[in-house]
């Protein structure tokens, strides 16, 4: 008997009473009716400690420019317009940039492809601007691009909108821990600093 | 490197006495339990429909427990189908060698691990340590714990009876015998530490071939797996590593993709008490040219199924590990989480241990059948349990568990309460009870209080506390005395 | 309605006077109150300790013994958690009667805040853990203490926190409870209350066994003694 067969069976002995499968009382809430979803998401992320700015398409450059500097990491798909006004060095993954290049490197920018305004999180799923997992992970500074269209009520809203068979990293606020005395300190093996521009 | 285990720890009551002489401990512990409390009530508080989100994460939980088979047949399919491999371990020893021959058959030196509460449970560090490969614990708490050579005593935040000097003195000393040193001069700000942890732990991550994890959750429908953490540490051993190994109770499943929007509600609030932990990372297999190339999943019993054979006991595994009733215990803030001498302290730990080392099946050892009674029931963990786990009733189920298989040996406590049970069932003999009582403490007593020496509870009761003496009038005689009358 | 007083085994035996107070609250409110004597224990002891066959008999003597009541009052919280909560778990076909907490029973089933005592102290009161997570009884103590005549309340700093009694717990772990129990009279010291009062003795007998010891005893009553107070 494998060990898989000999887990199955045992399972289903466990089962032998057959306890009844319930039915999920779904009563909780799955939107925010008559919220003002970019207003809370810009304030909830903020509350993380992050950077959050709130900006016109047209003053996207600007910001972006006044954000970064040095060597930054850009994911395929960025729009070539964001970094019109940036006086930085690119390094593009193409090909692939090594562990240690990304870890010299200044900072990131990237899209993502959902954010949630209760919980002030941003999903990135490797999409268009968003790149493989390790770019948005090793560079100290993460400049993040968040659309208002992006920007749903809850997290039950995200789901319905992302696909599970691509890598997700969620994203709420600069990398912290509380393992010392169960305090709050930002800043440890993530990006040290998480800033959000959110297009309007 | 030789790592610590929880084998042979004393019973619950002798743990604890020795934990509450710790001051240093106890101060910690209390803070960081108060800290934490007040954190958590306000994270719920801010939910209008927090009660609706736990009446759904309970059912959702039973849901997986009742359709498991086919669950975990579906989850094993769809993980096979995104690249992944599927591995079935019964015991801790399989689990420990399918990820052993993992390793080897790889770097085979070393791995970065991200906080995982079924590695700890099956104390792979030791098994890995035994085929000479080197683990690094890459969880700030877990760091500290793994340099400290000492065992964790939080599902969250393993490392919570030290504070931020003893910390301190543990990177001092130990950061520079397996890596980078703590930087000269370091002091004891928590920002301080956090950043001696990263510069030593860079070095790790960025050459690590093979990373070892948990699983918060695993969607059956999609085969994806979902591990949520704060530092990023979790994101660079999932992503950086060309092999990742993935251990998971079999527990662990949820049905579908949408039951995330229960989890991940319920999880961050309750655990570190955040609306969103920093980081929650979710893959399907593999991905190509996206992190790991090779993905194990590694599907673990190990005394789940003798959990799931008890109707009772079995809410247990609705558990998703957030510590949320080891942080409001009046006991755990106390003892602390060695005390209870496994991986899962606190009230989740008092009915988890007992029942994955058997105690459904058979009798289980003096200090895992103390532990169910290592509560005063007060009942704090159920009114947080994100799952609703009704641990008290656990508690006492386990308990009858623990004198059924003792039946015969139960000794003075067994002949005190059949004693008791005789006088209760008789008013008569109840009330022969308490005139002898009330004759004997007119003879022992003084100033109307009782101060007793003798074996076993009397001993235990007396040590610390006087007892009033029984009255000279039971209620009962009263009664009787005011009814005889009219 | 036909009232039955379930005393409990421990205020029967211990603390008489409780259950005299009892009995003198509810007959000043015009309740007719009956002490069945065949009643003993709820068994609480034996089930919280992992006797359940011990339990049982108990468990169907209580049933047997209020059978005919339309209430059954009882001045502890732990029992009526007992019976209501696990009666029918030691024995599903037992026809579990209806009991009241004592607080309950004033507020829910008389309608009745104020109860006409007098009792001109500071007082600090400790919600047992029974009453407030099993029986859920909440503020009913605080608005009947509250309309005490010249009775000044002190809140407690941490009123949520166990007082480390657990019943056997206290000797199977009473490192562990005494320890807590310390916590517990710190808090309740720190209150500068003349009298600690509780719905349930047992708790009280653990608060009070320490303070005793400490060599620093405080007045402690049941909430029933100071409603059952005049002038």
């Amino acid at each position: 008997m494998t060990a898989r067969d000999d887990m199955l069976a045992r399972i289903r002995a466990a089962l032998a009473d057959h306890p009844a499968t319930p039915t999920v009382p779904r009563e909780y809430h799955r939107t925010l009716p008559d919220a003002d979803v970019v207003g809370l998401f810009a304030e909830r992320v903020a509350d993380y400690r992050a950077t959050v700015r709130r900006v016109s398409p047209a003053g996207l450059p600007g910001a972006i420019a006044e954000a970064l500097r040095g060597r930054v990491v850009v994911p395929a798909g960025l729009p070539p317009e964001w970094l019109a006004a940036a006086d930085v060095e690119p390094l593009h993954d193409d090909p692939p940039l090594s562990v240690e290049e990304l870890d010299r490197a200044d900072g990131v920018v990237s899209g993502c492809a959902v954010a949630i305004a209760l919980t002030g999180t941003i999903i990135l799923d490797g999409g268009t601007a968003q790149g493989r997992r390790a770019l948005t992970l090793l560079p100290d500074h993460h400049l993040c691009v968040v659309r208002a269209d992006q920007i749903v009520g809850t997290v039950a809203e995200a789901l319905t909108r992302l696909d599970p068979s691509r890598p997700q990293t969620w994203i709420s606020g600069p990398s912290a821990t509380s393992d010392i005395e169960l305090n709050r300190v930002e800043g440890v093996h993530g990006p040290r600093n998480l800033a959000v521009l959110i297009v309007s | 490197m030789s790592h610590p285990t929880f084998l042979g720890m004393p019973p619950f009551p002798e743990a604890a006495k020795e934990a509450l002489a710790n001051t240093q401990q106890r101060a910690n512990l209390a803070k960081a339990t108060a800290t934490i409390r007040d954190k958590r009530a306000r994270a719920v508080a801010e939910m209008p429909d927090w009660e609706h989100l736990r009446l759904a994460g309970a059912a959702v939980k039973d849901t997986v427990l009742t359709r498991l088979p086919e669950l975990l047949e579906q989850l094993e399919e769809r993980v096979t189908a995104a690249g992944g491999v599927v591995h079935w371990a019964a015991d801790a020893a399989q689990a420990n060698a399918i990820v052993a021959d993992i390793v080897k058959a790889h770097d085979g030196r070393e791995v970065v691990k991200v906080k995982s509460m079924a590695t700890q449970e099956i104390e792979l560090n030791n098994a890995l340590a035994a085929h000479g490969i080197d683990v690094w614990e890459t969880d700030l708490a877990e760091l500290i714990v793994q340099l400290g050579h000492d065992l964790p005593s939080h599902i969250l935040v393993p490392a919570i009876h030290r504070n931020r000097s003893e910390i301190r003195d543990i990177f001092v000393e130990e950061m520079g015998k397996v890596g980078r040193p703590a930087p000269d001069g370091i002091g004891d700000e928590p920002a301080a530490l956090a950043e001696a942890a990263r510069l030593h732990l860079r070095e790790k991550f960025l050459r690590a071939k093979v990373a070892v994890s948990g699983g918060n959750f695993a969607i059956a429908e999609t085969g994806t797996v979902v591990v949520l953490e704060s530092e990023g540490n979790g994101r660079m051993c999932l992503t950086l590593p060309q092999v990742l190994v993935t251990v998971l109770g079999i527990e662990k499943l949820l049905p579908t993709w949408a039951d995330l929007e229960v989890f991940m509600q319920l999880l961050p609030r309750s655990s570190t008490a955040e609306r969103m932990n920093p980081y929650t990372s979710m893959w399907t297999g593999v991905t190509p040219g996206d992190g790991p190339q090779e993905f194990h999943l590694v599907l673990l019993d190990n005394g789940r199924t003798g959990t799931l054979a008890d109707p009772t006991g079995r809410q247990a595994l609705r558990c998703i590990r957030c510590s949320a009733c080891l942080n409001v215990c009046p006991v755990y803030e106390r003892t602390g989480g060695r005390a209870y001498g496994s991986a899962y302290p606190g009230p989740i730990g008092a009915i988890l241990t007992p029942q994955l080392r058997g105690i459904n099946q058979h009798p289980v050892d003096a200090q895992t059948a103390s532990l169910p009674f290592a509560s005063s029931l007060c009942g704090a963990c159920f009114e947080v349990c994100p799952v609703r786990i009704d641990i008290p009733d656990v508690l006492v189920h386990l308990r009858a568990k623990v004198v059924e298989h003792k039946r015969g040996h139960l000794g003075t406590e067994g002949a005190v309460m059949a004693a008791m049970r005789a006088t209760f069932t008789s008013p008569r003999r109840l009330g022969a009870a308490q005139r002898l009582g009330a004759l004997g403490a007119r003879v022992v007593g003084r100033r109307g209080r009782l101060r007793l020496r003798g074996p076993f509870w009397i001993r235990a009761w007396f040590g610390t506390r006087d007892l009033p003496a029984p009255p000279g009038q039971s209620f009962r005689a009263w009664w009787r005395k005011q009814h005889d009358r009219s | 309605m036909r009232v039955g007083l379930f005393v409990t085994c421990f205020n029967d035996t211990l603390f008489p006077q409780v259950g005299r107070a009892t009995v003198s609250v509810l007959e000043r409110l015009g309740v007719r109150v009956e002490f069945p004597e065949a009643q003993t224990c709820c068994g609480q002891m034996h089930f919280n300790s992992g006797y359940r066959p011990e339990c049982v008999p108990l468990v169907r003597r209580f049933a047997d013994v209020f059978a005919g009541y339309e209430a059954v009052v009882t001045p502890s919280a732990s029992c009526a958690a007992m019976v209501r909560h696990y009666h029918h778990v030691v024995d599903p076909a037992v026809a579990v009667p209806k009991v009241y907490e004592l607080c309950e029973y004033l507020i829910d089933v008389l309608n009745v805040t104020d109860v006409g005592a007098h009792f001109p102290h500071t007082v600090a009161f400790h919600a047992t853990c029974h009453s407030q997570r099993l029986l859920h009884i909440g503020d009913r103590p605080r608005r009947l203490l509250e309309a005490v005549d010249g009775l000044d309340l002190r809140p407690l700093a941490h009123p949520a926190e166990c007082c480390g009694f657990g019943g056997t717990f206290s000797v199977k772990n009473p490192d562990t409870s005494t320890a807590m129990g310390i916590d517990k009279v710190a808090d309740i010291r720190g209150t500068g209350a003349e009298v600690l009062a509780s719905a349930d003795t047992s708790c009280l007998m653990h608060i009070g066994g320490l303070m005793s010891r400490q060599g620093n005893p405080m007045r402690i009553l049941h909430l029933a003694e100071i409603l059952a107070a005049t002038k």
